[in-house]
């Protein structure tokens, strides 16, 4: 067959310029939209009632309970609030973390190509032609910084709601020990980032969601129902052999990061865990997206 | 196969319900072309175009877009190629602008620097230059329309493969759409125009190929096409009877008398109709006119398929 006069020659790298461009328009195209932002403010009300109602509670200014009191997570930082406004942050993640941050996760990730596909926009990407494993890596990258952008929202509305009704200062950490508030805020960044990165997987998994069905709605609610599924499972003792593999297995050991040292080995195997899943149902995805007939 | 902007060869696809959606199609759609794929709703324009696209894998059989075999050479061949496939599908909750811009970051080879111009450029050719910045799902169907024109006209393209752009409109804004379609081919793009509305071709187009039930039932320039339908002999005189019974004698069969006008199918073979004007004044017929009618292109694939072309759903 003849090579034709069907060349293209561009500056090297510009393909990933493109591909840049690409990711901003997937960005605008998620943060732009009413649902995107609905999400974004229902995620940033919770801290805000937390923490209304921890100053109802301790309304006469008595601590609620001393400071590095049991082990675990969300508890213990709830004991907390009344104390260092920045105890917010960690209670409202821990909070969020099992349910309402995935869920968000779960419509964004589920929506990603299947609404897509629904709209009828799918078919014009890919003859513009965006490439399948391209447009593929950019909604995955648009998903992950949806769950950045909704976990730095929990964090940013627990922080700024814990310093206007809760005293700073100092904080204590769960070793017991005595850090700066500065060193806290420190801290509340990285655990962010730790519970931004504990949803890499769901992510990876709602994508592959998304590239089952034509529906938007059906892979929303899909992606939704394999959560709730999970996390069901996760408080059955008997599935204790199950329990390693699930992707919320080590959700909570971003309070490891509130630990004097930090205890980095849960930490590490979540990153683990979440790379395995984002791995694994990315070649899911990409092996059912990449030969699919797009009939819609 | 240079010559070709597109060609198959017994092109086929079977959905998984079993439906036989395509059936060994072999198209020749020559570069330069305004091409007419025309076919009744459900003959299988539309998965024809999705395989053209590499939108869907055909079951067997091949198809090359350019020069190229797709769905393989998708990446290099369709920045070439601007498509509207089943009707426009913009985003609604975005401007007619942002849609443009969105797609067009979609095509890698596309330049960004260029990229607002060419959307502003696409937007006054299709006449959306005054309803850029309002949202798409503000738009009539029409205006849906010209949005999807204008994402297939955001570059140079050699090919355009339009599925039943005037779909849904009005007379108005058929003729529109239409008017913009032969422009565009002035320009020199090959178009690949599929409909299911006979007169739509036969305004628009150089070549048609004719669709039933998945199968290709011919192709060729639409001259030759409507010229395979048999014209009629029509006679206006105000003797009718008379005339009627001396063509009739000549072998016009398929005679049909209204008021001062005499029409039918001409004798077979080579013969002269100078030969029947001859015999009509020989026998004291009074002519007022005498003519060869051409065949239309419904004739022409009444002909062919046996069927009428009534369009369902
Ligand atoms: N995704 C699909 N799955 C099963 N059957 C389909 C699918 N798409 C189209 N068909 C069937 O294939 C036939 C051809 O459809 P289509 O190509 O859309 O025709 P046209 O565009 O000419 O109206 C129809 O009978 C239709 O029902
Ligand atoms: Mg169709």
């Amino acid at each position: 067959m003849s090579q034709g006069d069907i060349t293209f020659a561009g500056p090297p790298g510009a393909r990933a310029a493109a591909t840049l461009g690409l990711l901003r328009s997937e960005l605008g195209l998620t943060f732009r939209r009413l649902r995107t932002l609905v999400l974004l403010g229902v995620l940033a009300a919770v801290p805000v009632l937390i923490g209304v109602v921890v100053r109802i509670e301790t309304g006469d200014g008595s601590p609620a309970g001393g400071p590095g009191a049991a082990g675990g997570g969300g508890p213990a930082f709830m004991a907390q609030i009344s104390n260092n406004g920045l105890f917010l942050v960690f209670t409202a993640l821990a909070a969020t973390l099992p349910f309402f941050l995935p869920l968000t996760v779960g419509v964004v990730a589920g929506d990603a190509v299947a609404g897509e596909a629904s709209a009828g926009t799918l078919r014009y990407l890919l003859v513009a032609p965006v490439g399948r494993t391209r447009l593929l890596l950019v909604k995955y990258a648009s998903t992950l910084a949806f769950c950045l952008a909704a976990t730095l929202t929990v964090a940013v509305s627990g922080l700024v709601t814990g310093a206007l009704l809760f005293p700073a200062g100092e904080l204590t950490t769960i070793s017991g020990t005595t850090i700066e508030y500065s060193e806290g805020l420190w801290r509340a960044l990285l655990i962010a980032l730790a519970v931004a990165a504990s949803l890499a997987g769901f992510a990876a998994l709602g994508l592959f969601v998304s590239t089952l069905t034509n529906s938007g709605i059906a892979a929303m609610a899909g992606a939704v129902g394999l959560l709730v599924t999970v996390q069901i499972l996760n408080t059955i003792p008997q599935l204790d052999a199950v329990h390693p593999y699930l992707f919320s297995y080590h959700w909570l050991s971003f309070a490891d990061l509130m630990r004097e040292p930090v205890l980095w080995d849960n930490l590490y195997a979540n990153l683990r865990l979440q790379g395995f899943y984002a791995l694994l149902f990315g070649s899911a995805a990409w092996a059912r997206f990449a030969g699919r007939d797009i009939s819609a | 196969m240079d010559d070709a902007a597109v060609e198959t060869r017994g092109l086929t696809k079977r959905f998984r319900g079993g439906q036989l959606a395509v059936d060994h199609l072999d198209l020749a759609v020559p570069a330069g072309a305004v091409f007419g794929f025309l076919g009744p709703n459900g003959s299988g324009k539309t998965t024809t175009i999705r395989m053209l696209m590499g939108l869907i894998e055909p079951t067997s059989g091949t198809a090359h877009v350019l020069g190229r075999r797709m769905p393989r050479a998708a990446r290099t061949v369709l920045p070439h190629v601007g498509a509207l496939i089943e009707g426009p599908a913009p985003y609604g909750f975005r401007t007619g602008r942002d849609n443009l811009l969105r797609y067009d970051a979609a095509d890698p080879t596309a330049d960004p620097r260029t990229r607002a111009a060419r959307v502003d450029a696409a937007l006054e050719r299709v006449g959306l230059g005054a309803a850029a910045g309002k949202k798409a799902k503000a738009y009539s169907l029409g205006m849906k329309q010209r949005l999807g024109l204008a994402a297939a006209l955001l570059r140079p393209r050699r090919l355009l493969v339009l599925d039943e752009p005037t779909n849904g409109l009005d007379p108005q804004g058929m003729r529109e759409i239409r008017a913009l379609i032969r422009e565009l081919a002035q320009d020199g793009s090959t178009v690949f125009l599929s409909s299911h509305l006979l007169d739509e071709i036969e305004q628009v187009c150089t070549h048609a190929a004719v669709m039933a039930r998945g199968r290709l039932v011919v192709q060729g320039p639409v001259a030759e096409l409507a010229a395979r339908a048999q014209g009629r002999i029509a006679v206006t005189t105000p003797d009718p009877g008379d005339a009627a019974r001396v063509l009739k004698e000549y072998g016009v069969t398929d005679l049909t008398v209204a008021e001062d006008r005499v029409t039918g199918e001409p004798p077979p073979g080579d013969r002269d109709p100078a030969e029947l004007t001859a015999a009509l004044v020989h026998a004291g017929v009074r002519v007022r006119a005498f003519g060869l009618e051409r065949g239309t292109l419904e004739d022409a694939f009444v002909a062919l398929t046996g069927e009428g072309f009534d369009v369902t759903g």
